[in-house]
């Protein structure tokens, strides 16, 4: 484990912006494209 | 009934195609989630600090997976454009439809996942450089397929023009794999190749090999939930699409 603490985790070293960025933006799109497909099967529209 | 006496052709009718691959997609459903888990363990927790680059190394364990599904869901999808020409088989077009807003997916997210990485380490969140070209041409690629393919009403004339437009910008995929090698690049060189051992520690190896298995499973099971929106789209006037809707 290379945290000493909750903190110390979220701070990545002074690169947490830019981390959680990356990992955040992956997130995003997946839920949305899970969502707007669900969307889309139901009859709706998917746009994306 | 034995591997070789499965009649495979049948397969390639939408409407055998539609009922298999939804029950096909929590399958890819749960090996994504499980794998992502495990994956993303590894990425934070295993895998060590990098010395020279700290902490921000660790957008690798996205945007490495990220870039290489953005280049195989393209072959796999001017395959399937290729099938469809070949064999004009409807399905098969179909197929390369349902992966494309996925491919582009991952190309933007490859994309801005290095511009992420690009701001602390180069200090640019964007350069010219031949890498990040090819790559932002790829992104184009899929887009100009979706458009044109969105843009012919007749549904037969827009599956010949896509596919045509999808093998002709294959031609860019190994000019983006080999682009740090042709040309003299900012973008470091690959660090994971098929004919040396990889430059890297193997936890990160582990982890960025686990995501990437991950972004597969994910990816085969969005292009499956898509195919079958495609499908119900394409076929609304069937009959066994008639049928099917009244029976669930």
């Amino acid at each position: 484990m290379h945290w000493n603490s909750f903190d110390d985790f979220i701070a990545m070293g002074g690169y947490g912006f830019y981390v959680w960025m990356s990992f955040g933006l992956t997130l995003l799109c997946v839920v949305l494209e899970v969502w707007l497909l669900r969307r889309r099967a139901n009859g709706g529209e998917e746009q994306a | 009934m034995s591997f070789l006496n499965i009649n495979w052709y049948q397969y390639s009718s939408p409407q055998t195609f539609y009922p298999l691959a939804g029950r096909m997609i929590p399958w890819f459903a749960a090996v994504a989630a499980v794998l992502a888990a495990i994956g993303l363990y590894i990425s934070f927790f295993v895998a060590p600090t990098d010395f020279q680059q700290g902490e921000a190394y660790r957008i690798i364990f996205v945007h490495v997976p990220a870039a290489w599904m953005s280049m195989i869901i393209y072959l796999v999808m001017a395959g399937w454009a290729g099938l469809g020409l070949a064999f004009n088989t409807r399905l098969s077009f179909m197929m390369a439809q349902a992966l494309a807003p996925t491919g582009a997916m991952f190309t933007f997210l490859a994309l801005a996942t290095g511009s992420l990485w690009g701001k602390p380490m180069w200090g640019a969140w964007w350069v010219w450089d031949a890498r990040l070209t090819s790559e932002l041409i790829l992104l184009f690629l899929y887009i100009g397929y979706m458009a044109l393919q969105s843009a012919i009403e007749d549904t037969r004339r827009a599956d010949r023009a896509g596919a045509v437009f999808a093998l002709v910008g294959v031609v860019n995929i190994p000019i983006i794999y080999f682009s740090v090698k042709w040309w003299n690049t900012l973008h470091q060189g690959a660090s994971v190749s098929l004919t040396k051992a990889p430059a890297m520690a193997a936890t990160m190896l582990w982890g960025m090999l686990i995501m990437a298995l991950a972004f597969w499973a994910y990816s085969i099971a969005v292009a499956l939930m898509r195919v079958r929106c495609v499908i119900a789209e394409r076929e609304r006037e069937a009959n066994w699409m008639n049928e099917l809707r009244e029976t669930e």
